[in-house]
């Protein structure tokens, strides 16, 4: 039951064309450091699933993504993704546009092997215009409630990212909030967790309150340790959200961009973000003089 | 008392009598006006950081992962307080994209939580800028959902210029009180579409010293919602 893979190992998972689910919600828990690997290997007509953030940019910017399947992209501390609209602007990018709470239950749906699950979410909006897909159900029962039957979100592969796991595929966060990690585990055929660190069961186990463990090894097909994986987004306690680097990220010219920290390989990314924040740290020096 | 100050206290009014309802907010002052609420007329409001923690006054009191805001969504014991790109005057608001769906001129957050919001809770609205290119007869897409789509109830409209309800017999937008220095006609004028106005139009409450205290050396000491 060891489950660990390099980074190069669950990349070569995910083929052109195929649906991709993404853990964290927003700049918070990506699991970015598989996402630079899929831009690297510059994967092809991808479906995302997400609750988006820098994930969907950077890999659009890439040229990876047909469609995102989402409520909304943002950085958070940066409302509006810039690669992201840059290409909805452009007309290069298809969108799946639901409700928060719809790709939750669309989430839920599919990890429970459901064909759609009823919720009011949507009725009356033009989310029903922009997706004519959707059909809705009438409650069987006496009150005769008309609802939205959100279709099962069916995904191929699901990465995400924790704080902790062991070699099996058990699972802990140690931030506030485990976002939807474990529904895209479920919602998926082939499932890939990144972590800060990779710790023996008895570790893992010893080291917080059993309830804080969000995914158990039934739910995980691949283990890898990528320290600072989730950088530039939060992965809390263990560190916050890098906001002067998610600026650079955001405002940089995209091809001095990816010359400076995509080029390489994950390690050579770590060391590229070493080097500027050297730089950043001699700069604000130099400022307070 | 400034302008914001009074903003601030119009944002608080919207969840008085709600009871222990989740206070969702986005922007600086509708979260002061929330704590705000919280603190005087409103004592069993939920107010969260914005992530998964709820505060009471500043402290810790309570946890609140995404997945169970959802919950309390669907059971309506939510009122939020959202942005608008566009607003119309049933209260359909638009936080996705301006111009065609298919093809933005300009792409902003996408729909986020505003259909499931409307349609279950109730819902306020905070613009900062009153303008005709916020308040527009028609929304290029609708994300919240207005009256006349069947909101559950879309209470206060709360602008720069003014608080505005819809307290209407086809519950479409009235214009509820101007803030103190502020014209009929400025809000008319910067409104895109045609307004219910009362014959007699109140200027928005002042702040009471207690309110103005608590702003000004508790929830905002630095005064950032004067920037």
């Amino acid at each position: 039951m060891d489950k660990r893979m390099t980074i190069a190992e669950v990349v070569d998972e995910i083929r052109d064309g195929m649906t991709v689910g993404i853990g964290g919600w927003g700049s918070r828990r990506k699991p970015m450091a598989l996402v630079r690997a899929i831009a690297r290997a510059r994967r092809r007509n991808l479906t995302l699933v997400t609750y988006g953030g820098p994930d969907v940019g950077l890999l659009v910017a890439e040229g990876c993504v047909e469609r995102v399947v989402t409520g909304f992209v943002s950085l958070d501390s940066i409302p509006l993704e810039p690669h992201f609209r840059r290409a909805r602007s452009a007309g290069t990018l298809l969108l799946t546009e639901y409700d928060e709470g719809m790709l939750y239950w669309g989430l839920l749906a599919a990890a429970n092997r459901l064909p759609f699950l009823p919720i009011r979410a949507g009725l009356g909006s033009d989310v029903m215009r922009v997706n004519p897909d959707l059909r809705t159900v009438h409650s069987p029962y006496l009150d005769g409630t008309e609802l939205v039957a959100m279709p099962a979100v069916n995904i191929d592969v699901s990465l995400v990212h924790l704080n902790r796991v062991d070699a099996g595929g058990n699972g802990r966060y140690l931030g506030p909030d485990p976002y939807f990690d474990d529904l895209f585990c479920l919602a998926a055929k082939r499932r890939f967790v990144s972590c800060e660190r990779l710790l023996s069961t008895e570790e893992l186990i010893g080291s917080g309150p059993p309830q804080t463990l969000l995914t158990n090894r039934s739910m995980v097909d691949g283990v890898v340790e990528t320290p600072h994986g989730a950088h530039f987004t939060s992965c809390v306690p263990d560190y916050g959200r890098d906001e002067e680097f998610q600026r650079e990220y955001a405002t940089a010219d995209w091809n001095t961009f990816r010359a400076r920290y995509l080029d390489g390989d994950e390690d050579d990314y770590q060391k590229a973000v070493a080097r500027w924040r050297g730089t950043m740290d001699d700069y604000q020096k130099a400022v307070a003089g | 008392m400034t302008r914001a100050e009074t903003c601030v206290v119009a944002c608080a009014e919207a969840w008085r009598g709600d009871g222990a309802v989740l206070a969702g907010t986005a922007g600086l002052i509708p979260q002061l006006g929330a704590r705000l609420a919280q603190l005087t007329f409103a004592p069993e409001l939920l107010v969260t950081d914005g992530e998964a923690t709820l505060l009471r006054d500043g402290e810790v009191e309570g946890w609140l992962p995404y997945r169970a805001v959802f919950a309390m969504v669907a059971a309506g014991t939510r009122h939020v307080m959202m942005g608008a790109s566009q607003l119309d005057r049933f209260g359909n608001q638009n936080i996705s994209c301006v111009g065609p769906w298919e093809r933005p001129t300009s792409q902003l957050l996408g729909v986020r939580g505003a259909p499931g919001n409307t349609i279950n809770h109730t819902t306020s609205y905070w613009v900062p800028r009153h303008s005709p290119r916020v308040f527009v007869e028609r929304v290029d897409m609708v994300s919240g959902i207005g009256h006349d789509r069947g909101a559950h109830e879309i209470r206060r409209v709360i602008t720069n210029l003014a608080v505005l309800d819809f307290e209407t017999p086809d519950r479409s937008m009235r214009l509820r009180s101007v803030h103190p220095g502020v014209t009929v006609g400025e809000v008319i004028a910067a409104t895109g579409f045609a307004l219910t106005i009362p014959d007699e139009v109140p200027p928005t409450r002042e702040p009471s010293d207690e309110e103005l205290k608590l702003i000004r050396e508790h929830l905002d000491p630095h005064g950032l919602r004067e920037t």
